[in-house]
This record gives C-alpha cells, structure tokens and sequence, in this order.
C-alpha cells in the first residue's frame, strides 16, 4: 500500500455512563484507515457502534483512549480547530427530514456550511453549483423551497449538496439510504458514486445493508460490539467472508440464495454488558454446532478476546483481508 | 449576526423575503380562522387607538390636581361628562383615556423585560448541560417560589413609587414561567439532527443559538408574550391598588385604588370604578384571547402536523 | 371450487376527502386462498397502506371506499360495526411496523394480549387465559414467563414477537402485515421472516405482506403484487415476478436490491429518476409513462390494464402485448 491513509483511527475507545452507572463501551478498540479517493463500507446492526464510530471521526464524540489522525495529524478539540477540520470532513445523514431545519429553505440550508466557514466567493452561484451537482435542477427552482415541499430523496440531496459545497476530502455518510424508497436509494448512491469519480472524495458509508457495500464499496469493515471483526476488500470479503458473524449476515440477505440461512438467535449483546472472551460468542454458530470445539479453540473462544484482525488464509500478502476471529489463522 | 452579512446576493435573500412574507401570510390566514383571536385584536386595536388619539378624546388639564375645576364633585354620567366626576370633580372619561397609557405602557414594557430575561435564561439553561444550566434554573425556581406580591411590594418600596420602577419591579418578577416555558422547548429542539448537522458543518454554540435554536423557540416567546401582557397589566393594577404606583400618573389601577380609598362604593358611585374596572378586564381578556389564537397558530407541533 | 376463496378484493376504490380528494387505491382486484402468502410492493404513497387499511376498513372517516372486500364471501366494507368488530382478530389481524407504538407503555404485555383474547371470547378461566397467553409467546419465540413484562423491558425483535402474537391472540385466518420488519436489524428482520413463514406453515394462515422491499417479498411470498400509483401494474409467481419481470417498474424495483456476487451490480447501483406522481394530478395513459425506460410515444395517450403477460402472469405495459399474439 502506498497511499497514506487520509482518515486513521488507532485503538479508538469511546464510552457513554448510562442511567444506574452502567458504563457503555459504544466503540472499544477500533483500528481503521480511510484512504484518499476510496469508498469504505462501515457494516453493522444497530448498537453495534458504528454511528457513534462515525460521529467521532467528525470530532463530535470524543474517544477516551486512542486517537483520530486525519492527513496524518491527531484531532483537536478547540472549537477553531473543529471548525476548520469540518472543511476537510463531512457528514451525510441517515434522516433528511430531521436533517434540515423546517423554517429555513433549500438555499439556506446549502448555504450554511459556507456562511460558517466564510468560503469567500458568490454565494448563490456556489449553491447553484451543488444543487445542481447533487442533481437537483434546475437549482434556482429549489432555492425558495422549504424542506417540506420536496421528496424524501430530493431531500437527502439536499443534505448532500450542503456537504459538498464545503469541497471536503472526506464525507462520513450515516445510513444515507436507510429512509429512503427502494427506487430512490440507487439513484442516491450513483450520486454518491459519481462524486467519488468526479472530485477523489473519499467516503466512509456506514450501512447495515451489505448490498449498498456491494453496489459502491471499494472495502468493507464489519462491526460487531464495538469492534472491527473482519474487513477486506468488497469482492474477497463478501464472497468468501471468514467471520462467523460476517457469514451470518450475508447469509439473510434475500438476494444471496446460495447461501443456506444462518439466522443468529437472540439480539446484540447491549454494549454495557461486553461478553468475555470473543465477544460474538455467546451467539457463534461455530461455538453452538461444536465446531469450534471440534478445532480445539472453544475454550480460547469463550476466554480469550481475539483483538488482533489477522490475515485470513488464501490471499495475497497485502490484500488487506483481515478477520479477527480465533478460527481464522 | 455574522451570517447575514457578507457575499449574500440580493436575488437570493429576495427570494427567501418572498417566501418569509407568504409564510406570514399563511399564518394570518390560519389566525383569522379563530374568530375569538380576531375579537381579542379588534378589541386591542380599538383600545391602543384611544391611547395613542387621547390627546384628542380627552383634556389632560383635567387631570391635574392642583387646577380648580368648574364641573361639580361626585357628578354622576350626564351630558357634560360623559362618565361623571370623581371626588375633586375631575372628569372620568380623562383619567380613563390618559389611565390607558400608563397601564399599557407598564404592561408591554414589563412584559419585553419579562421576556429578554426570560428567553435569554431559558435558551443559555436549555443549550447548556452542566453547572451553567443548574445555576440558572435554580435562580428560576428561586424567584418562581417567591410569593409575587411581597417580593414586588418590597422592591417597589425600595426603588420608590414611579411608573419606570413599576416597569421593572413587574419586570423582574415575570419571568421565570417564560424561561422554564422556553427552556423545555429548547431542550427538545437541541435534539434535532439539523442542529447537529450544523455542527457538523462546523457551527459553533452561537451560531446554533442564534440560527436554529431561537428561531424555532420564537413562535413560542411571541405566544408567551401576549400571555404575559395581562398579567403584567393586572400586576400594574395591583400596585397600583396598594398605592404603589406612581402617585403622578393616572393609571386604571390608581383610580381603582382612589375610587376605593375614597368610598366611592359607600356613594354608590359605579361610575367611578366601574370605568376602570372594565377597561382592565377587555385588555386582559383581549390579550390572552390574542395569545390563546396565536398559540395555536404557531404551536410547533401542530405546525409539524399540517406540513 | 373445492377451496373457497378467502379473500376477494374487486374493483377497490379509495378517496382521502383531502384537498378535494385524493385517491389513494384506483381499482385494485386480488384474490387469496386459505393459507397462501401473497405481498404487496411499492413504493411509499403508492397505495399499499391505504389497500391495508381498507381491508381492515381501519381508514379515517370521510375516506370514500367503493368495490367489495369479501372475506369468506361477506363484504367487510358494508358489515355491521359489530360484526366487524368481531371479524377483526377473529378472522383477520394486522401487524404494523413500529411495535413501539403500537403496544400500550404501562400495561404488561402478557395483560394485553389477555384483552385481545377476552374482547372476543367471554368467560375465560383466569388461569386457562394465563395459559393461552404462554404459549402465544413461546409460539413466536418468547419464553411464557415474559408475559409479565413491559414493552420498554423487551428489545425491538421481541416487541414485534409481541404484536405479532397478539395478532394471532384470536386464531385468525388472516394476516395482514405492514411493514412488519422494516424498523428491524438484518438479523432480526430474518427472524421475524422466519416466524411468519413458520406460522404460516404450521396454522395453515393466509398472509397479505406489504412492503417496499421487493427482495424480502420474493424470499417470502408464493405470489407478488406490484403497485404504482393506486393500482396494480404487475402480479404473478414472486420468483418469476422478481426474477424477470414483464413491467418496467417492476423491473427498476428489482434492480434496486442488488445481487451480492453479481457482476452486473458491482459499483452499479440502479435507481429509479423521478419520484412517484401526485396522486391528484395523475399522468395521462400510462401513470408510469414519464419515468419510464422504454416509454413509446402511444404510452402518454394509451390506456393501460392488466394484460395477460404468460402463465399466471400478467403486467399493466404495452410491450407485454408485443410478445403475447393476441
């Protein structure tokens, strides 16, 4: 690998104290690199971490252990600094609807990245451009329009647009289909595409769906309580993903019929209450069937946290596919 | 604000202009829809006319103490006066007209007191976690436990009788119904993910307070506003009353307070606190008929409901 | 016929009295055999709520409703109140999404679906109630003893075992299920598939599943309905329906859910432009036509209906026309 990561986080810990004291480990111990240019998959079930994940790389969480590197320097929490970071980083986010204030219109809205940040330049021929960008033209009919006077999808580009006017290098995207009308989640993530090919922006989506990471991913990274469990590029990992939990997930998605179901019991483990040992085990089919027992590493599965993503067999050095399984390797 | 300076092009903010006046528009015709809010403002608008015309309805000279007047003492309603003369043969109709001002004087300029301290503590307390937060609420709670009518009988024997005092003594102990009001709804609003989007956008704390949280609390002060409006008038009146009030000024609450201290009930002289006494009563109702209306114009969630 | 149908919707009208009206359902026929699983696709606003909540007759007052609705020959638009109100759970239930919403926050959910039970049946032994609750819960995965809780104590998954087996509190024939699992995690989502397909196998239930998510339809349903704009442009075998579909809608919904592993898909996500006409200013001829791939120019004039499209198949598009000789 050559190109240096744009985005790097390292050890990244972050902790919520809920009622009753209950510390909850949102994110516990995530090593992940976004590089220029590409797109990356953050896959996961809710609860599982990745929208907090997401909301501290853009500096709105801050992790208690480990740190965010951006273009090679750690984050700053001055507000100055933040400031000038959400240049450079941005976010698309899961509700459009929520997203954009009620009582200010579609050119408000777009234009308020570039009010905050004082981009010098025409302000209207700015929004105009990223409306239209985003796909919504003629971008004068949209100026005066509130939020509530367009679609669902419309406003997601909306969101978008505002994103983008600020030029960023790097646009976090929470679910950015997730609410949206089958027919208009595709036209979204050409959207989300085409802004990769055209400016090299890199973009971090963080999805439940492995078939958006399919339709747009360079890489995928799968979370599971917390931590990256398995990551690799889209191809290798989504058609011979080594993960238990990764192969459970593709297997109910209805598209993959190849794929015998292996519906997992039970829900994700509430993150103030981390098992010990693999923390997927308690749900692992290779540890119900007695497979894991069969290879001699059901007890280090039940004691032992296999925090190191290990080079999953078969690839090439370098590949970048990655497991953090004590199966694997 | 910093944001409505710089490149903004005029077209632009014309267009936005265009559709803040429609949104206006809209809003006034949902208002008009409730006909007790247009009762309450017809009433209003009649009253502020007299106030503002009452050079022109009324002879100040009348009403001061010291000129010997010709008309007689104790006149009950005749053509002369319209509403007969109170004890020193002033005329009512005078005091009534020039008692309007001061009443709604002291009731609007109390009430803008009440509501900047009210919506500044309110949206700082609602935007902030934290000491900052529990200190201010604190203060609220303070001064919304504290009796009303001891507390202002203290500071306005303190500051002395005059109708600037009266405006603030009012003032000062309106205000804590309004911040908890405000507070509740910002604390909901901060919520909101486009708050969040514009942090993420790189907005800093006065930016969100000033751009997204006060405008969608805004609907709420103004709805607060004319609530307080009476009640800021019934407080002027009870001072008044107790002989509070400016000694210099005619007001609807001193001349209840005269009419009473001078046993206009014992003669019998309805024409002497009657005046008053209604005056006071169209005002209130009117405000808060006009509150009542505007509130559930401008209520967020029955706004969120019809887009 | 030896089965007799158990459902039979014909020519269903739906008007919301909004500004001026709006119609929502524009003639929608379907039939349903006892124990079949049909699914309802679209996207939102193109009537498939609104086609639930008419079966249901749960649509808000002033809404016009025309047609039949026949369960088990008797016409659920025209019932008496009471007789409806005994139909309902007792012959057909409903799931929504949202369970959160849907269950009572301070009552035990074990006391709710005892109330479900007693509305319809009287005179129940206490602790024979208590037992037909248990055992609804553990029929849809949850232990008996959970009757006890409260909604906020029992995840997403769990909330919608809940509602799910106060639908089936009464032993209905029917399902109707909207939107049951779009709120849900992946995983749960597939457990909650997996519940309905079981019941549906084991209680011989007819199941009406209406979604957007035409993926989920064609893994669950033996027979697909497509709708567009109040009617239905598109009906058939879910797998040939999805698999290859004969209207363009159809078509562009499919290509919407991608096929992990296939090669057409990789970095090609497909949408659909546009978004759904304004139910009060409909296009002319075909209401697909404006969005449409392959529109010819007769399409903008032309009146489309369901024409056969092959076995068992048919499809509301001209081009369906082309290949079947008439």
């Amino acid at each position: 690998m050559t190109d240096p990561a744009l985005l790097e986080l390292r050890d990244v810990h972050v902790r919520f104290r809920g009622r009753r004291g209950a510390v909850a480990q949102a994110v516990d111990g995530v090593d992940l690199d976004v590089r220029a240019g590409e797109v990356l998959a953050l896959v996961g079930e809710s609860g599982c971490g990745k929208t907090t994940l997401a909301r501290t790389i853009l500096g709105l969480e801050r992790p208690v252990e480990g740190e965010v590197r951006f273009d090679g320097s750690p984050l700053e929490y001055g507000n100055d600094w933040l400031r000038r970071y959400r240049r450079k980083v941005q976010m698309v986010f899961q509700d459009p609807t929520g997203a954009l204030n009620p009582r200010q219109t579609i050119y408000e809205s777009v234009a308020e990245g570039l009010r905050i940040q004082k981009v010098p330049g025409r302000e209207e021929a700015l929004v105009a451009e990223a409306l239209s960008r985003s796909g919504l033209r003629p971008p004068e009919r949209f100026f005066a329009l509130f939020p509530y006077e367009v679609s669902g999808g419309q406003r997601q580009r909306v969101v978008i647009a505002g994103a983008m006017i600020l030029e960023p290098e790097l646009l976090v995207a929470d679910e950015p289909v997730s609410s949206l009308d089958a027919s208009v989640r595709g036209e979204i993530l050409q959207l989300m595409l085409g802004l990769v090919r055209e400016t090299g922006i890199a973009i971090l989506v963080v999805t439940h769906d492995l078939g958006l990471a399919w339709n747009i991913a360079d890489r995928v990274a799968v979370m599971y309580l917390g931590r990256i469990v398995e990551q690799g590029p889209t191809e290798q990992l989504l058609s011979a993903p080594h993960h238990p939990y990764t192969k459970a997930l593709l297997s109910v998605v209805p598209e993959v019929e190849r794929l015998e179901q292996q519906i997992l019991e039970g829900e994700t483990p509430d993150p103030t209450r981390i098992p010990s040992g693999c923390r997927f085990h308690p749900r692992c089919p290779l540890v119900q069937s007695g497979e894991a027992a069969r290879l001699g590493i059901e007890e280090r599965c039940r004691t032992e946290d296999p925090a190191e993503l290990r080079s999953v067999p078969g690839t090439a050095d370098g590949s970048g596919h990655v497991a953090a399984c004590h199966a694997v390797g | 604000m910093t944001a409505l300076a710089g490149g903004k092009t005029p077209s632009a903010r014309r267009i936005t202009w265009i559709r803040r006046r429609r949104a206006f528009a809209g809003a006034w015709r949902d208002y008009r829809a409730s006909t007790p809010g247009l009762i309450g403002l017809g009433v209003l608008v009649v009253i502020v006319i007299g106030s503002l015309a009452a050079p022109l309805l009324a002879n100040h000279d009348n009403l001061d103490p010291s000129k010997t007047l010709t008309t007689p003492l104790w006149a009950s309603p005749s053509q002369l006066s319209p509403l007969g003369t109170d004890n020193l043969g002033r005329p009512i109709w005078d005091q009534l007209v020039y008692g309007s001002r001061v009443s709604l004087l002291v009731g609007l300029a109390a009430t803008v007191i009440a509501m900047v301290i009210g919506s500044v503590v309110g949206v700082v307390a609602g935007f902030y976690d934290g000491w900052p937060s529990a200190v201010l609420m604190r203060v609220t709670e303070w001064f919304l436990v504290i009796p009303f009518l001891p507390l202002a009988i203290v500071l306005a024997s303190i500051l002395g009788p005059n109708v600037r005092n009266v405006i603030i003594v009012i003032g000062i102990t309106s205000w804590p119904g309004t911040a908890r009001v405000i507070r509740a709804q910002v604390l909901t609003v901060k919520q909101r993910l486009y708050v969040e989007r514009s942090r993420a956008l790189g907005a800093a704390d006065r930016h969100l307070m000033l751009r997204h949280i006060v405008p969608n609390v805004s609907p709420l002060i103004l709805a607060n506003t004319t609530l307080t409006v009476p009640i800021a008038i019934l407080s002027e009146t009870t001072l008044s009353f107790l002989g509070l009030g400016d000694p210099l000024r005619a007001s609807w609450g001193r001349m209840l307070d005269e009419a009473f201290s001078n046993g206009a009930i014992g003669k019998n002289a309805w024409w002497y606190y009657l005046p008053p006494g209604i005056g006071i009563v169209l005002v209130v109702l009117a405000f808060t008929l006009v509150g009542h209306a505007l509130e559930e114009v401008l209520d967020p969630r029955l706004r969120e409901r019809r887009s | 016929m030896s089965t007799p149908l158990l459902l039979d919707v014909r020519d269903l009208h739906v008007t919301y009295p909004s500004g001026g009206g709006v119609p929502a359902v524009r003639g929608v026929s379907f039939q349903l055999e006892r124990g079949e699983t049909l699914g309802v696709a679209g996207e939102s606003g193109c009537g498939k709520s609104t086609l639930a909540g008419a079966l249901l007759r749960l649509l808000p007052p002033g809404t016009e409703v025309s047609g039949e609705v026949l369960l088990d020959g008797e016409n659920v638009l025209t019932m008496r109140e009471d007789r409806l109100r005994a139909v309902r759970w007792t012959e057909l239930a409903v799931v929504f999404q949202g369970a959160l919403h849907t269950l009572n926050p301070v009552k035990r959910v074990g006391w709710q679906i005892e109330e479900a039970i007693t509305t319809h049946e009287r005179g129940i032994p206490r602790s024979e109630l208590r037992g037909r609750v248990a055992e609804l819960l553990e029929t849809v995965g949850i232990p008996g003893r959970r009757a006890v809780d409260y909604p906020h104590q029992l995840s997403g998954g769990q909330r919608q075992r809940v509602l799910i087996a106060l639908a089936l509190a009464c032993s209905p024939h029917l399902l109707i299920a909207d939107e049951p699992t779009t709120a849900l995690d992946v995983m749960v989502q597939a457990q909650v598939l997996r519940l309905l397909e079981d019941l549906q196998r084991d209680l011989g239930l007819a199941v009406v599943f209406i979604t957007h998510d035409l993926s989920t339809l064609a893994a669950v349903c033996r027979r697909l309905l497509v709708m567009y704009a109040g009617r239905v442009v598109e009906d058939g075998p879910s797998d040939e329906v999805f698999g290859s579909p004969k209207h363009p809608y159809t078509a562009a919904l499919a290509a919407a859910f991608p096929i992990i592993g296939d090669a057409r898909f990789r970095m090609a996500p497909s949408g659909l432009p546009g978004d759904p006409p304004d139910p009060r200013h409909l296009p002319s001829g075909c209401t697909f036509h404006p969005r449409c791939s392959v529109a010819r120019p007769e399409c903008a004039s032309r009146a489309v209906e369901l024409w056969p499209a092959g076995e068992g198949r048919r499809a509301a598009c001209v081009q369906v026309l082309d290949e079947v000789p008439t």
